[in-house]
């Protein structure tokens, strides 16, 4: 069992719950309910914790897609495709917690803040990478376009931004006052904020490495399958 | 040279055909016809509806353009002649992108004077800016569209793919490019336009230079 040897992926499982129920631990019961926006701030933890994970995995996808382009390891092919998929689940949580924060304390569902729009704008671009590797095909090729789309996207996130904060510029933004993280005045809170990061952070991690693991057993079985049938595709 | 002989290759064969020009044309009439239908212009009229107008209908049509823009190669067998070529890769991807760059300059250039005629506005006032602006614009969406119109056609989806990975890359270029056409439309200057015209001319530079850099990755059979 090659798994066996690593004892490090053996305790990112452990270490997963452990930070998570902390994490809770302390955005339920430790930390002091915000004095404006009541009990539905709390939800501003995993919501923020979740929005670091999916920038990051779109950094993640394309720095494995440049690897991959560079040398053709099949691994950085496999890391891409998993952070990917986990950043695309990260960046809907952020997008279904933030509408549920936001009707009570802004009254709407939906702004079109910076934030915002650049979320929904990264969540297409990973729903796009998804679409590539789902309806492409299963060829070898599939590997190094679905590696020139990750590293444009990542392109594309600076003209992202500035575009949509010139486009909005020209109106106030929506309760500028209540920016996330300008009101963090509690040491409880951001000791809550940055466990509930790191256990999000860890939860990313062992998902990609549970995706890397099963894309990998599936390329063996491609791979087995082609043996044992030559000639046919 | 590469590039020149591929525009002169595909715009020959448009010159003989004109398939793309015209289905283009046709379909982006169709979509200003059906967003008239659909949001009613007598509420709507002014510079920064026409200017959403023409670039809406620009995108879609488009893609419809770009598809076709590898179709003879993909169906006749021209990839194999392409990757044996002895030339640089990514002057075929640039011949490429301005071929379809030329065909989408010339459908904005028809479809500017329609939109401003259908929407009935008589307050516009154009300045020097409109032709950059547009031209930076339909650059943008060639650089992005080509690179990937290279990809889709070569996937099992096809057709059906290039939009969906273009759409959202194309997000910046279209805020930009209708904010500034709205600007130039209503009596704004260069200099007025100018953090808009910086968005788009680094949206073209970054996603020329891309394109003409990871084509290599793409043909590579």
């Amino acid at each position: 069992m090659a798994s066996r040897s690593r004892p490090l992926r053996d305790l990112l499982p452990w270490l997963t719950c452990l930070a998570m129920l902390a994490a809770i631990y302390l955005v339920f019961v430790a930390a002091p309910s915000e004095r404006e926006q009541g009990v539905v701030q709390r939800i501003f933890y995993f919501h923020v914790g979740a929005a670091w994970m999916a920038f990051a995995g779109f950094a993640l996808v394309a720095i494995a897609s440049l690897w991959f382009l560079a040398r053709g390891d099949r691994r950085a092919d496999r890391l891409a495709l998993a952070n990917a998929e986990v950043g695309m689940l990260f960046t809907t949580i952020v997008l279904v917690t933030g509408p549920i924060w936001a009707r009570p304390v802004w009254g709407v569902w939906w702004t079109w803040d910076p934030r915002l729009t650049m979320t929904v704008v990264l969540w297409t671009i990973y729903a796009a990478y998804l679409m590539l590797r789902r309806l492409g095909g299963g060829d070898e090729a599939l590997g190094r376009y679905a590696a020139v789309l990750g590293i444009v996207g990542a392109l594309d996130v600076p003209l992202i931004i500035v575009s949509i904060r010139l486009w909005r510029g020209i109106h106030p933004a929506v309760m500028l006052a209540k920016e996330p993280d300008a009101g963090l005045k509690d040491p409880t809170m951001k000791i809550a904020l940055l466990v509930s990061g790191l256990a999000l952070a860890l939860l990313f991690t062992w998902l990609v490495s549970l995706r890397m693991r099963l894309q990998k057993v599936d390329d063996e079985l491609a791979r087995l399958n082609l043996e044992a049938t030559p000639r046919m595709r | 040279m590469t590039v020149w002989a591929i525009v002169r290759k595909d715009l020959s064969i448009e010159l003989r055909t004109g398939e793309t020009l015209s289905s283009l044309l046709l379909l982006a009439l169709l979509a200003i016809l059906i967003f008239a239908f659909a949001l009613d212009p007598a509420l709507l009229a002014g510079a920064d509806f026409v200017a959403g107008l023409l670039w809406t209908t620009l995108i879609f049509a488009a893609t419809l353009a770009l598809n076709r823009s590898f179709l003879l190669e993909h169906e006749a067998g021209g990839w194999t002649g392409l990757a044996l070529a002895p030339v640089d890769r990514g002057s075929i991807y640039l011949g490429k992108a301005a071929a379809n760059l030329v065909l989408l300059i010339v459908a904005a250039a028809l479809l500017l004077p329609l939109t401003a005629v259908l929407v009935g506005t008589t307050r516009l006032a154009p300045t020097p800016a409109l032709p950059v602006v547009v031209l930076l614009g339909v650059t943008g969406i060639s650089a992005v569209g080509t690179l990937f119109a290279a990809i889709a056609i070569r996937t099992r989806a096809r057709e059906v793919l290039l939009p969906l990975l273009i759409f959202p890359l194309l997000a910046p270029l279209v805020i930009a490019a209708a904010k500034a056409t709205a600007g130039a439309l209503s009596g704004k200057s260069f200099a007025e336009l100018r953090s808009w015209l910086l968005v788009l001319g680094s949206f073209d530079v970054i996603f020329l230079t891309a394109g003409w850099t990871a084509f290599d990755f793409v043909i590579e059979e």
